[in-house]
């Protein structure tokens, strides 16, 4: 309530933390990610069951995946992951100029992953690869582009907090949100690891 | 009241009260009047399918009109009217149980309930839109694909159940974060109430079980409004696949329908036999038990789609384990009685009634669970009379239970005992007669789903004692509501301890509760926390903390708002209009952003004006 009054100096270690508000948001969210695990888990199991399924003269996974495109789509993802981390530390630091930093190169980091996403699907389009092409591509447009959708929108979200935290300055009252996003983010670099490997390397190799 | 502390904050009177508060208590009034309703309009659907199958070739209504009576009986009861009726009660109920002056997250408590109002509105919206949905509440593709359902029918059930899961799925991240986080000081998980154990795991079934459903609703309304494949054979879509990823949601979906009833019974019987809970302990890890092999369990609803004998074999052996803990939680109610001082009120009334009731939907469960019987049973009236003996018989029952123990606790006033018992035994009556004879129309060989059936079949006379049982409890229902309005008008005030045998922390307090709950936060010191005290010679809960100012949330209307925007998103979409699709989604993304941006400070009341007669300076 007082919070806005405090100064970046004077914030308690783990400011995420230090009020109830904060704590309930923080386990309110590792629910939420709970629930997201049933959700790509139910995605997951519909890809599996129907990505064989590509009906006649479409191209198969094996024939329109690049893998290097992909490849680089999870370095640039993955590394994200490590910016948010350092984010965080920041935040507990109580730096706030390096933390808006590292949220900003996440935030490109992720840019350029959506960037690179929609490059692909445009590609896999030009191949005859159409969200209504098969069951196979319904899937996975369905599977791949959740996830896009996700990154879009953890985009959006950090880039808002940035401009809270620009605005309010670190405080008990973003501290949290700033957290919660760095969650937010790694479980969707977790996903995108399930990703490259049930639907790419399995498409592939499999 | 209106003056606040650091920040002054806008109180708002009569309509613009409900439709803005946050506050736990009004907004589970709220799930109790629209799942209320929405019960009404069940019924009213179940009574009319009753008149159409009273006798044979009867022409109440069209074939058609028939499957969208079923689809939307089913659809409504389970989602629009059970389950807000649970969470009328979770509201009314939990953060008082756990000592808490409001839930985790009050602004998205609002939410819930917006979103799931809407997504009702929106689904009832198709009677009048060119026809409900008619593939059955399981929506089975391919009849609820494009080819066999073109009309919009099918639409209205994928969007608006879409919206109104969004609302469950809230509700159960905060409840789970209210129990966890939010008990008073010395409630330990095993001293927490039955029924706060029983709305855990059912909030942990939520969470776990709805995102399946979604992503079923999305993969269906991508096919049908896309043109996408997941169920379209004819592009390698599979159609049991949707069955799965439903069933994989809906039979947890049934234990989140029956824990909370198992909750509520053990708080009546406990109370009313003015004794302890038998076997507390075991009926906590009972129903963790429940909760967990509710997930592995769920292709017993599949044995004839043809998943070979060792499939059959596993799901049929853990359907009949499920017996197991529930048969523990049935010795333990009857051991609670056992010996005790038994008051027979209508809360008790509906609570021992559900005991038998259940236990004949429990053993008809397991019949079902044997695999090769099931091929007998399967898409009978026998099915039909199990699950309306656990639904209706276990969870409702439950409800009226709850309702009828809780109700001076929610409203400040003591319903009619008279009108209560009434209710009782015409529901109780009715219920018995409607379907205890299904089961045998089941075994003769009738079909489900069917519209209407042939003279001769021997179907006659056990249709009519259905229907006639189903007007009874309509009788029931009415004399209910009699009595909601008798109680409001004339209705006797109810004490704190309104049933002067409380055991746990919602009777310490005023009926009805004070905005605030607890003046100071209470001290538990074991298990049946005020009984405790009770016994100690207590007249009250030692406090917590001194008194001191309480910090409340503000109230918000932009919950209404953001629902309302997914309400009209949801209906851009369905008629492919992706500007009003777009515009309702941008509405709910601006409350989001004017949420996010602008801080809640809340206000406080200070001790000057808690108005609780029991508070100690």
């Amino acid at each position: 309530m007082s919070a806005h009054s405090h100064v970046e100096g004077q914030l308690p270690h783990e400011p995420e933390k230090a009020t109830l508000e904060g704590r309930n948001k923080i386990l309110g969210f590792w629910l939420f990610l709970g629930a997201e695990v049933v959700l790509f888990g139910t995605l997951f199991s519909a890809f599996l069951a129907l990505r064989d399924k590509v009906g006649d003269g479409n191209p198969t996974a094996d024939e329109l995946f690049n893998l290097s495109t992909v490849a680089i789509a999870t370095f640039i993802l993955l590394t994200s992951s490590l910016t948010s981390v350092f984010a965080t530390q920041a935040l507990h630091a109580g730096k706030k100029n390096a933390m808006i930093g590292w949220l900003i190169v996440t935030v490109l980091f992720g840019l350029a992953f959506l960037g690179l996403e929609i490059y692909e699907f445009a590609e896999y389009v030009h191949e005859g690869h159409g969200f209504t092409t098969s069951a196979f591509s319904s899937s996975f447009y369905t599977l791949v582009g959740f996830h896009g959708a996700h990154v879009a929108f953890g985009v959006l979200w950090i880039g808002l907090i940035i401009g809270q935290v620009l605005k309010k300055g670190l405080t008990v009252v973003t501290a949290p949100k700033v957290y919660v996003s760095g969650l937010y983010w790694h479980f969707i670099d977790v996903v995108w690891v399930f990703i490259f490997t049930v639907v790419y390397l399995m498409g592939k190799v499999g | 009241m209106a003056h606040a502390h650091a920040h002054t904050v806008k109180r708002y009177k009569g309509l613009m009260d409900w439709l803005t508060t946050v506050d736990h208590k009004k907004i589970g009034i709220l799930y109790l009047i629209a799942g209320g309703l929405f019960f009404l309009v069940g019924g009213l659907e179940a009574i009319m399918i009753r008149i159409q199958l009273w006798k044979p070739l009867n022409n109440f209504v069209s074939a058609d009109t028939f499957n969208e009576l079923i689809t939307m009986h089913g659809t409504t009861m389970i989602f629009l009217a059970a389950m807000p009726m649970l969470f009328a009660l979770m509201n009314a109920v939990i953060p008082l149980q756990i000592g808490a002056r409001d839930v985790a997250f009050p602004f998205l408590n609002a939410l819930g309930f917006w979103t799931f109002f809407f997504g009702g509105v929106l689904l009832n919206v198709s009677w009048f839109t060119g026809g409900a949905p008619d593939a059955g509440w399981t929506s089975y593709v391919p009849l609820a694909g494009s080819t066999y359902s073109s009309e919009y029918g099918v639409d209205y059930y994928v969007i608006g159940l879409q919206i109104a899961g969004i609302g469950t799925l809230i509700g159960g991240i905060n409840f789970l974060v209210t129990i966890i986080n939010m008990r008073a000081p010395g409630m330990t998980f095993m001293r927490m109430p039955m029924f706060t154990w029983a709305i855990f795991i059912t909030s942990a079934l939520i969470l776990f079980a709805f995102p399946a459903l979604t992503v079923g609703l999305v993969a269906l309304m991508f096919d049908r409004l896309f043109d996408a494949n997941f169920f379209n054979v004819a592009n390698g879509g599979n159609a049991v696949l949707w069955e799965h990823i439903f069933w994989i949601f809906g039979h947890p979906e049934v234990y989140i329908l029956i824990l909370p009833a198992f909750g509520i019974i053990s708080e009546v019987i406990s109370t009313f036999s003015r004794k302890r809970l038998f076997g507390y302990s075991s009926m906590v890890f009972a129903t963790v038990l429940i909760g967990f092999l509710g997930f592995m369990v769920w292709a017993h609803h599949m044995f004839t789609t043809g998943l070979g004998p060792v499939a059959n074999a596993l799901f049929s052996i853990a359907t009949m384990l499920i017996a197991v803990p529930t048969g523990i939680k049935i010795f333990n109610w009857l051991f609670t009685m056992w010996g005790g001082s038994i008051k027979f009120t209508s809360a008790n009334l509906f609570a021992v009634g559900f005991i038998p009731t259940f236990v004949m939907g429990g053993v008809t469960g397991v019949m079902l669970a044997a695999a090769p019987a099931d091929f007998q049973y399967h898409d009978s009236y026998f099915v039909v009379a199990h699950f309306h003996y656990v639904i209706v018989g276990g969870l409702i029952l439950g409800i009226f239970a709850g309702l009828h123990y809780w109700w001076p606790k929610m409203f400040g006033r003591m319903l009619n005992e008279t009108l209560g018992k009434l209710t009782f035994w015409t529901f109780f009556i009715g219920f018995h007669m409607t379907f205890l004879i299904q089961h045998f129309l089941g075994l003769l060989g009738m079909p489900r789903r069917i519209y209407t059936y042939l003279d001769g079949l021997g179907f006659n006379e056990m249709n009519l004692i259905s229907t006639i049982g189903a007007f009874l409890m309509g009788l029931g229902t009415i004399f209910f509501i009699t009595n909601i309005i008798v109680t409001a008008v004339s209705g006797k005030k109810a004490a704190g301890d309104a049933w002067e045998d409380g055991r746990t922390l919602e009777w310490t307090i005023p009926s009805p509760a004070p905005e605030y709950n607890f003046a100071q936060t209470p001290l538990v010191r074991g298990y049946d926390a005020y009984w405790k005290e009770k016994m100690d010679g207590h007249k009250e809960m030692t406090p917590a903390e001194p008194l001191g100012s309480i910090h409340m949330p503000s109230p918000s209307i932009l919950p209404l708002f953001m629902s309302i925007g997914l309400f009209i998103a949801g209906f851009g979409f369905m008629y492919h209009n992706y500007f009003v699709g777009g515009g309702g989604l941008a509405l709910t993304f601006l409350c989001m952003l004017i949420r996010s941006l602008k801080d809640d400070h809340g206000f406080h009341i200070e001790p000057d004006e808690l108005h609780d007669k029991g508070v100690k300076a």
